[in-house]
């Protein structure tokens, strides 16, 4: 026992040697017009040292490790919230007081740190949306982004060219996105779960390869700028107003013009957003087809046999995940003022997915929680910003190993019988 | 003739060039319970794939009241009156009994969206109505007392009948069970005995049936059909088939 | 002959060089998917490193002061081979394995993050701008009538060719003859009935990632060479292409994704025959969709039965 654990520590040291040296400790070089390769510094062989070290003591403690992993304490909701019979009276306030919170704490902190809410309120909208698609209906997704991409190009492109408002809009672009949704969804949700996950992969590129090469109506590579901002019943956000006769808020208020009342405006807009497709969420979850999904995560056969259409229960998911995606979408678009392809490229899928399986698929909460971190870490910790994405990627292998229910696990609203 | 339900001719099913099932007639009366027996790997299960629309079958007619539904999608075909169980139990086993038997009923609660998120009263009438089905059928079955809990962890009996009224929550005219008594004690397969005889003669369904258990199958069958091989063998009451040379042979093996 | 057809014809060659190329990464999408039924999602990013480990060899050899062009090209199939093949190794290892059996969706999220993790690791280590190779293989024979159009083919593609053809036949013998390829094909019929024969069923499975890498380095070196440019992007692109092949063929079958390989190859040049070549890439994703719809099966592939 002990010397298999050995002998499999020192061969996977091994391996890892062979995969690193190579790759890290000879980096390719151009030499004027030639190539040439130079040797790893000093300190990048410690770091492929120490890499090796971690792999061989993990190996020999695999055993420990699996332990550890398993030992990590699991949230439970329920367990730190009062009981259940208090709960039903104590939950609205308790969601109302968030929500006042919420509402008042932006006028008490800094723009930046508004601006970095509304962003996180963003991947928010975006987590939760794909948590429909790959929580509740579990169909995985890669190209969630080409929906968020549809909502702000329609928005950006409605209001270049036909001046449309924001409000207008919103709605909108969250149907384009379905429509494209569904147009995708259509011929491959038939199809076995892998299929959707290289299919929507592949939109994803081509959604962005058309807004880069349609140039005439997407400014391609250079993106749309100067979308208008989102008013409040007609009255803009800027210091003057810019159309001839419009009333600015800070005029018909008559108060003094401040910056920070646009960004707390939108970031006002996106709680809105947020609380709307977390209610959206949760009333779907205890709906027929909220059920309807689960069941055919559990056994699609036995759905089809009972009569449930799969191929249109997977469509409402898909097609209710894109819509999402569009608001969010829409959203973006008036937020930053300037989209252009780069916003939308595959890292962006990815981060959405990361973020729903870090919180844990079909968990609202976790999902809430992962995308907080997922969005304010970066920003603290700026200088390792190159690992970002290396470090998602390990986490993710990471999650599905030892937490595939992930940080947070859903728990599922149980329906029940209330006997006479 | 007005009461033929199912008439089955000629059904033929090839993988390949395996011929799994050849030429298989059926018939199945109102108010009927029908079995369908035959030695291991001898197709009955095949047919009812290809009845219940999971296979769709190379060749022969499927015809449901004076309707074809062979080619139709298995979703399709259930909604016309026919549901099946499964040789091994397929329920959704970490939901509960009771959001089982609701799934079961899902579209004839799925009114649209906007009536669910804004809970109208049109939405909330026809979700009771639908929990009060379900219940009624659990309590036909013996499981109401069970109603909230994970059908996972239901003894293997209950999850049989769980089984039975979720198909029978969809409101149809003809059962297919595939071995309902495999794997069951021979009380609980007394229980099923009862319980089926009770969906013929108080429900008024049919119900065709594939069945190891001979004595359940002689017990309770109106008309028994034997296939072997993919071909059908003999067919007639129990009396007949338990005279039948042939089925004798097939069963035993050639002396 | 005439100039446009001379021009096709000229097309026909490139798209059966790129489309070779994509036949063989596309063996190890099938071979996978054959026997766990699963897409290794880390494929694309495999080839990417064939590619780089490539550049690597014949850069350092080089600077060694080594010459002989046939030299440096075996050892750099040799080590690509064995440094993709580790790496493939390691993904089954670390992202399936320890996995097999849950639900469908964790392996695959399992591989998608190994497959950001390899292209980010390769950023990290190697830089993320590209990186240039001078062309090593010149020359060509040039046809056809000088005063329209002249057709070329270059001694690169004609080793493209014969690299391709020579490891597909070592391939079809492998699977054919040798004990392991027979296992492998009992495997991809009934996984569990193989185990159950006292086949260690693990060992296959680590087998058929290793020679899908195997034949995805072997992509890598004929790819990059050709190109001349390497990133730690391309792996990608061209993992969503061969997959493409792949489905187009009939996922599971290895004649399939030979033929899918070179059909996509044909049309992606037929596309950039006549339309910008951005377009190539919205043409064959448009093409797996149309697939997907009509046969979803592919030209090769067999329908699957479900198990009820």
């Amino acid at each position: 026992m002990t010397s298999s654990k050995l002998y499999n520590a020192i061969f996977a040291a091994g391996i890892s040697l062979i995969l690193a040296s190579l790759m890290i400790g000879i980096k390719l070089d151009t030499d004027g017009s030639t190539l040439a390769v130079r040797g790893a510094t000093a300190t990048q062989w410690m770091w492929i040292g120490g890499g090796i070290a971690v792999v061989f003591f993990s190996q020999l403690f695999s055993a420990q490790v699996d332990a550890l992993f398993g030992a990590i304490p699991k949230p439970n909701i329920k367990a730190m919230l009062p009981q259940d019979q208090k709960m039903t009276t104590l939950k609205p306030w308790l969601i109302a007081a968030l929500i006042v919170v919420m509402l008042i704490w932006p006028f008490m902190v800094s723009r930046g740190s508004v601006d970095l809410a509304t962003l996180t309120l963003i991947y928010i909208m975006l987590g939760l949306g794909l948590n429909i698609v790959v929580g509740l209906a579990g169909l995985l997704d890669l190209g969630f982004v080409a929906f968020y991409a549809v909502g702000a190009y329609t928005y950006a492109l409605l209001s270049q060219y036909f001046g449309m408002s924001f409000w207008a809009c919103l709605p909108i672009s969250a149907a384009m996105a379905a429509a494209f949704g569904f147009l995708l969804g259509f011929p491959v949700l038939r199809l076995r779960g892998d299929y959707l996950a290289i299919v929507t992969l592949g939109f994803g590129e081509i959604i962005r390869i058309l807004l880069n090469n349609w140039t005439s109506i997407t400014g391609g590579p250079n993106g749309i700028s100067g979308i208008a901002k989102p008013g409040l019943f007609g009255l803009e956000f800027n210091r003057r107003a810019k159309e001839e006769g419009a009333v600015t808020f800070h005029e018909y208020f008559n108060m003094d013009y401040d910056s920070s009342y646009k960004v707390i405006f939108l970031y006002l807009i996106a709680v809105i957003l947020v609380i709307g497709v977390i209610y959206l969420i949760n009333r779907l979850m205890r709906m027929p087809i909220g059920r309807a999904w689960e069941a055919l995560r559990e056994d699609e056969i036995a759905c089809r046999s009972l009569g449930l259409n799969r191929t249109a229960i997977k469509l409402s998911a898909f097609t209710l995940g894109a819509s999402t995606a569009g608001f969010a979408g829409c959203f973006f678009a008036a937020r930053q003022g300037f989209i252009s392809p780069e916003s939308f490229v595959f890292i962006e899928s990815a981060i959405i997915l990361a973020i729903v399986v870090l919180g844990g698929m079909g968990s609202q909460m976790g999902i809430i929680f992962a995308a907080i971190i997922m969005t304010i870490l970066p920003e603290i910790a700026r200088e390792f910003s190159e690992y970002r994405m290396l470090l998602f990627g390990l986490l993710m292998v990471i999650m599905m190993r030892w937490r595939p229910e992930g940080l947070v696990p859903m728990k599922r609203p149980n329906l029940e019988l209330k006997q006479p | 003739m007005s009461q033929l339900l199912l008439d089955v001719n000629g059904l033929t099913m090839r993988f390949g060039g395996l011929l799994a099932v050849n030429g298989v007639n059926l018939k199945v009366k109102n108010r009927q319970i029908v079995s369908v027996i035959g030695p291991n790997g001898a197709g009955k299960t095949t047919v009812f794939n290809c009845l219940s629309g999971f296979y769709i079958p190379t060749e022969g007619s499927v015809m449901l009241r004076d309707q074809q539904i062979a080619g139709l999608k298995d979703y399709q075909i259930s909604r016309k009156g026919l549901v099946r169980t499964f040789q091994h139990v397929r329920l959704f086993q970490k939901m509960t009994v009771i959001e089982n038997m609701l799934v079961a009923q899902h579209r004839h609660m799925n009114t649209n969206l906007l009536s669910g998120l804004l809970k109208t009263p049109n939405y909330r009438r026809l979700e009771k109505d639908a929990m009060n089905h379900a219940a009624h059928w659990l309590e036909e079955v013996g499981l109401l007392a069970f109603a909230n809990r994970e059908a996972g962890n239901l003894s293997y009996g209950q999850q049989r009948r769980l089984e039975i009224a979720r198909c029978m929550v969809t409101q149809p005219e003809l059962l297919m069970l595939d071995e309902p008594a495999a794997g069951l004690n021979p009380n609980e397969t007394k229980e099923l005995d009862e319980l089926i005889i009770k969906l013929r003669d108080v429900h008024e369904i049919s119900i065709l049936l594939i069945e190891h258990d001979m004595s359940l199958v002689m017990g309770i069958s109106d008309h028994i059909y034997v296939i072997a091989q993919g071909t059908p063998l003999a067919d007639g009451n129990a009396e007949q088939i338990k005279g039948n040379p042939d089925v004798i042979k097939a069963y035993l093996g050639e002396e | 002959m005439s100039e446009f057809s001379l021009y096709l014809l000229q097309q026909l060659i490139n798209g059966l060089t790129i489309g070779s190329t994509y036949a063989l990464i596309a063996i190890g999408y099938t071979m996978v998917y054959g026997i766990i039924g699963m897409i290794n999602f880390a494929h694309g990013e495999i080839y990417m490193i064939g590619s780089y480990v490539t550049f690597i060899v014949i850069a350092g050899l080089m600077g060694m002061g080594i010459a002989s062009l046939p030299i440096i090209l075996i050892v750099a199939l040799v080590v690509a081979i064995f440094i993709s093949s580790t790496y493939g190794w390691t993904v089954e290892r670390v992202a399936y394995r320890p996995l097999r059996g849950t639900n469908r969706l964790i392996p695959l999220i399992s591989a998608i993050g190994m497959s950001i993790f390899l292209q980010n690791f390769v950023v990290l280590s190697q830089g993320s701008r590209d990186v240039a190779l001078p062309p090593q293989i010149t020359g060509g024979w040039n046809f056809g009538d000088p005063s329209l159009y002249e057709v070329s083919l270059s001694y690169m593609q004609v080793m493209i060719f014969a690299v391709t053809f020579i490891s597909m036949t070592l391939l079809t013998l492998f699977i054919s003859r040798s004990r392991m390829g027979r296992a492998c094909r009992a495997c991809s019929e009934d996984l569990g009935m193989t185990n159950l024969l006292g086949i260690d069923t693990n060992k296959i499975i680590a087998l058929t990632f290793i020679v899908g890498a195997a034949l995805a380095a072997i992509a890598g070196l004929l790819l990059g060479l050709y190109y001349g440019v390497v990133n730690p992007f391309v792996g990608f692109i061209a993992g969503l292409k061969a997959f493409t092949a792949a489905v187009l063929g009939g996922i599971g079958s290895i004649p399939g994704a030979m033929l899918g390989g070179l059909i996509l190859g044909v049309t992606e040049a037929m596309t950039a025959a006549f339309f910008p070549s951005e377009y190539k890439d919205v043409v064959s994703f448009g093409l797996l969709v149309t697939i997907l719809l009509f046969r979803p099966s592919g030209l090769l592939g067999k329908p699957e039965v479900e198990k009820v």
